[in-house]
């Protein structure tokens, strides 16, 4: 080893270059598009409508505010959005509408999902037997085309709210159970499980401790996508005539209702339908950008 | 003897002893034995090393050893508990006292709870209450080098390997257990790190009186971690001794080409001794007779015929071949 | 000397734009590999091998950008057209990646994978193009090569795999080869058998190596010269022989006291390194190993150490070198 160490030498231009290039990088930015934008903005109006509806200054739901079939027009805030065939305001209707539709939905699409967790839990966690139990139950249902499935549910039990609630919640129930299935199974695998076994912790608490804190965010990503979808099966009911009981307003009964007019007054229709379109659109955007953001758990 | 032989068993002394072994997994190609009659045993305080290449089932025998992995066939014996008789309840406080750390740490720790419930998750689970385990936390984390002020609130996600790795180790110590499985510790860790986690180890080692098998491919950090170490080669047992003797004077032709295949650059060519030929055969369907016989330099006719049992060829040192090395 | 290096970098800086900041992943690495010398390329998860690799090749990802030089037998690759590059890769530069399983694609069969580059570079028909593969494939010993070229990457195994990236990248006889971590997803006794098989096509065809591992063992006695990577920046280069047994940089010093050996004394305790690796967005200034190493002054945290040049065969980047007597410590 000679003693000393010498600098090395560098070329002229590159002792100059070397001072000012580093590379001008840009930063990915994370954009929510307007589509997304929008779609959150829409369903927070229209929770907000339907929570606030009693201290709206707008007419009760079930109220005449002026002559039927009158087209929408601007400046008073009952007729803004027309009347229908005997002449309630199709504002306050909507947004009453709103209530029902959306609880319906939100309701029959927790239920759903709450049970739809517990036997996808069971299933992917205990396997074998169990498992081959709860999925010929949910294939069943699925193989059951939902409309017939509620049909079947409202032609035995007279169409009411509670009775709607819960045929779509069964309705719903299978989608949840195999998408719990399935992040149970890949959250078993994961080392920190076969760490809490060796704890001593018990099937249970490794069920509620372990894994559900785990699959449940999967889960709650996929939710504004089946209400959005329990939304539109209520919906499908109503305009059959099995949805909501008259007079309580929701979205489907109003298109339904309207339907008879469709040909001289066609707004009936479309300001309830422009209203479910909008709102599961929206859901449904919403859902896929939730499920982008926290469906992820698995590949990380 | 129909596995590869327990010669080597040290008798009643030992804290834990496994015998004839055998773990199966059924799988679409076909059922196979990833175990095929391992034994090994450990005296009090003492480190076994578990030596092998990927798929040789050195994690399926950790596994077994906690029934983590159902046994097949053989005998677990820790200190006066048979471990395949086992009733579930009996099992459940059992494994307590023996725990497992394993390869990949980050997949170890539950990315929904912090650091603090995790460490004593042990603790909760034997029925403490929140404010006694709240109060042991601190505690918990100094001894695996993790200032509690600052992670004792984090989560998974935001630690490295080597800090999720140490709260893994933490977590296990917690329940003070006699025996620690430790299923490569340090394989998914950088270099720098690795250090860090292996003395942490040797240091908690001495003060919990720990008796530990250490599971792990590389045979620079056996040699450096192990008392004595176990060769494993397509789920048989090859050789078992003091690891300085096996590593000094190999007996096992296998044992010899795994030592060869470590690259020593103060040598010409960087390899002491001659490369192993071949690939390692499909346990599906391993060779009759010596299932090293497809890539073994000395193999002859009998090695294709007779499985070698494990047998002394050296005072310690135990060797399943015919033709050892000596 | 008179003629060119095959290889020339100089400050290559190549940043990677991530949400959480720019990751300086090479930032100022400059090097030379001479016609037939095999380089190592030594560093931890995270240093910037892969990425340096990637940079020279012109295989960067989206939102990244790179200065410096690379001139490769005198041209400049780094302003080189898409189109020109296409060229150069494959037929002068081949890559063999880590992990073979993404570089192979699972639904073609071996034999095509293998003759497609050679088609179109080398304009060969398809039936020598056919038995050149079947040498190739012999060449890398891969057992009973005809049953071999008909099967598809998924039916053979990892170390098959792996010789069959290798002859896929040895196919239109390269002049440079740069294998980024070949053997890390082997066991020990197939790493060992790939590693001989590289030393071995590198110096039958005198082809340019660079060798790229986290383990400063592998390469150190497979390669003629070692580059230790740390933080996006070369610590120390020279002949392997010197890195590895007379190393100067207190990085590579540490590390190789801290990596245990088959020779290391059983229960000793091993000389740690504490902390963990820089944030790669925003290092420290000066050297990039202050904040854990030992010997670190106020000056090594004020500016980057200048690479000093300390023998023949053998640059460091440290103000404080090991292995020097006191008097020839560089007092600047
Ligand atoms: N759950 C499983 N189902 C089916 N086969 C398995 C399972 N786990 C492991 N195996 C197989 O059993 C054999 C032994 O695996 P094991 O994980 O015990 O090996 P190992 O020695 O720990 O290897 P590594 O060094 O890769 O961790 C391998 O062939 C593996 O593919
Ligand atoms: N596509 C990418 N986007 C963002 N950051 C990246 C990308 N690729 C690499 N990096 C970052 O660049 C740095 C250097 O990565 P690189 O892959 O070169 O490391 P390496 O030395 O090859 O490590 P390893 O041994 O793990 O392969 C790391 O901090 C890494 O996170
Ligand atoms: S028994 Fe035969 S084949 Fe097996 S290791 Fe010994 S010599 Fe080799
Ligand atoms: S330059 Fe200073 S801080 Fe960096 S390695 Fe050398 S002595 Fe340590
Ligand atoms: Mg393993
Ligand atoms: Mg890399």
């Amino acid at each position: 080893m000679t003693a000393g160490a010498i600098p090395r030498e560098l070329g002229v231009e590159n002792a100059e270059r070397m001072a000012v290039a580093t590379p001008q990088v840009s930063l990915p930015r994370k954009r929510l598009s307007i589509l997304v934008v929008f779609s959150y903005v829409w369903i927070a109006l229209i929770v907000l409508l339907a929570v606030v509806a009693p201290i709206l200054p707008i007419a009760a739901y079930d109220q005449s505010v002026g002559a039927p079939r009158q087209a929408p027009k601007f400046g008073e805030l009952n007729t803004l959005l027309g009347t229908d065939q005997v002449g309630r305001s199709l504002l306050s209707r909507v947004i009453y509408g709103a209530q029902v539709s959306l609880v319906v939905g939100a309701v029959a699409g927790l239920s759903g999902a709450a049970l739809g967790t517990v036997l996808g839990l069971l299933a992917g966690y205990f396997r074998k037997g169990t498992d081959w139990v709860i999925t010929l139950i949910a294939d069943v249902l699925l193989s059951f085309p939902v409309l017939v499935l509620l049909l079947a549910i409202t032609a035995i039990f007279s169409p009411s709210i509670p009775v709607l609630v819960v045929g779509l919640a069964i309705a719903g129930t299978p989608t949840f159970m195999r998408l719990a299935r399935a992040n149970t199974m890949a959250w078993t695998s994961r080392e920190f499980v076969r760490a809490a076994r060796n704890m001593g912790a018990s099937s249970t608490r490794i069920l509620i401790r372990e894994i559900l804190p785990n699959v449940v965010p999967s889960l709650a990503a996929y939710m504004p996508l089946v209400i959005a979808a329990l939304i539109v099966a209520e919906g499908s009911l109503s305009f059959l005539g099995l949805g909501v009981p008259p007079p309580t307003p929701s979205w489907g009964g109003l298109i339904s209702s309207g339907a008879v007019d469709l040909r001289t007054a066609p707004y009936m229709v479309f300001v309830p339908a422009t209203v479910l379109f909008l709102t599961v659109f929206a859901l449904n955007q919403g859902g896929e950008h939730l499920r982008h953001r926290f469906d992820r758990n698995l590949q990380d | 003897m129909a596995g590869s032989g327990s010669a080597h068993l040290r008798g009643d002394a030992a804290v834990l002893s496994v015998e004839n072994l055998e773990v199966e997994y059924h799988t679409a190609g076909g059922s196979f034995k990833a175990v095929a009659g391992v034994s090994f045993d450990l005296l009090p305080g003492e480190t076994l090393g578990i030596v092998g290449e990927s798929g040789c089932g050195k994690s399926t025998t950790g596994r077994a050893v906690l029934r983590l992995d159902p046994i097949a066939n053989g005998h677990v014996r820790f200190r006066d508990e048979t471990i395949e008789t086992a009733s579930h309840q009996r099992m459940r406080e059992l494994r307590r006292d023996m725990q497992m750390i394993f390869q990949d740490p980050v997949s170890s720790l539950n990315p929904r709870r912090l650091v603090k419930d995790i460490i004593t998750e042990g603790l909760a689970i034997g029925g403490q209450g929140a404010k006694e385990r709240a109060a042991v936390v601190p505690e918990l984390l100094e001894q695996v080098g993790l200032p509690p002020e600052r992670f004792a609130e984090m989560s998974p996600r935001q630690l490295s390997g080597g800090q999720a790795q140490r709260v893994a180790i933490g977590r296990a110590l917690a329940v003070r257990p006699g025996l620690l499985i430790c299923d490569e510790p340090v394989s998914a860790l950088d270099v720098s790190v690795q250090a860090q986690i292996l003395n942490l180890l040797e240091d908690l080692k001495s003060k919990y009186d720990l008796t530990i098998v250490f599971i792990a491919h590389d045979l620079g950090v056996v040699r450096s971690f192990s008392d004595k170490v176990l060769v494993m080669y397509l789920g048989k047992t090859c050789e078992f001794g003091d690891s300085v003797e096996v590593y000094e004077r190999p007996a096992h032709p296998y044992t010899r080409g795994l030592l060869d295949s470590v690259p020593s650059p103060e040598v010409e060519g960087g390899f002491v001794g001659p490369a192993l030929q071949g690939d390692l055969p499909s346990p599906l369907n391993p060779p009759s007779g010596c299932r090293f016989r497809a890539r073994c330099p000395m193999s002859q006719d009998k090695c294709a015929v007779d499985e070698p049992a494990m047998r002394e060829v050296r005072p310690g040192q135990y060797a399943a071949c015919h033709f050892p090395l000596v | 000397m008179s003629d060119r290096a095959l290889l020339e970098v100089t400050d290559l800086h190549a940043y990677i734009g991530s949400p959480r900041g720019v990751v300086k992943a090479v930032d100022g690495v400059s090097f030379t590999l001479q016609h037939g010398e095999a380089l190592g390329v030594v560093g931890e998860s995270g240093s910037g091998k892969s990425v340096m690799a990637r940079a020279v090749m012109g295989l960067m990802p989206a939102r990244s950008g790179r200065t410096g030089q690379v001139l490769f037998q005198g041209r400049e690759l780094l302003t080189m057209k898409p189109k020109e590059l296409q060229e150069v890769w494959g037929k002068q530069i081949a890559m063999v990646f880590q992990d073979p399983g993404r570089s192979l694609s699972p639904v073609v069969r071996v034999e095509r994978q293998l003759t497609e580059g050679m088609r179109r570079h080398l304009g060969i028909s398809r039936t020598e193009a056919n038995s050149r593969a079947l040498d190739l494939l012999r060449e890398v010993g891969v057992p009973d090569p005809e049953r071999r070229l008909r099967a598809y990457p998924h039916e053979l195994s990892g170390g098959m795999r792996q010789r069959v990236m290798i002859a896929v990248a040895l196919a239109c006889e390269p002049d440079l080869l740069i294998a980024d971590e070949p053997t890390t997803a082997l066991d020990v006794t197939i790493q060992r058998q790939v590693l001989d098989l590289l030393r071995r096509v590198q110096t039958q065809r005198r082809m340019s190596l660079v060798l790229i591992s986290h383990d400063l063992h592998v390469v150190a006695g497979r390669t003629d010269r070692t580059a230790v990577m740390y933080a996006g920046r070369i610590a120390e280069i020279g002949s392997s022989r010197t890195v590895f047994q007379d190393p100067h940089h207190r990085y590579t010093h540490a590390l190789l006291s801290a990596t245990p050996t088959i020779h290391h004394e059983r229960h000793a305790p091993l000389n740690v390194i504490p902390g963990s690796l820089p944030s790669p967005t925003h290092p420290p200034a000066g050297c990039r190993f202050a904040p854990r190493c030992a010997a670190a002054s106020q000056e090594c945290t004020q500016a980057q150490p200048p690479m000093l040049q300390f023998s023949d065969d053998l640059d460091a980047a440290c103000i404080h070198p090991v292995n020097t007597k006191e008097g020839e410590l560089v007092g600047r």
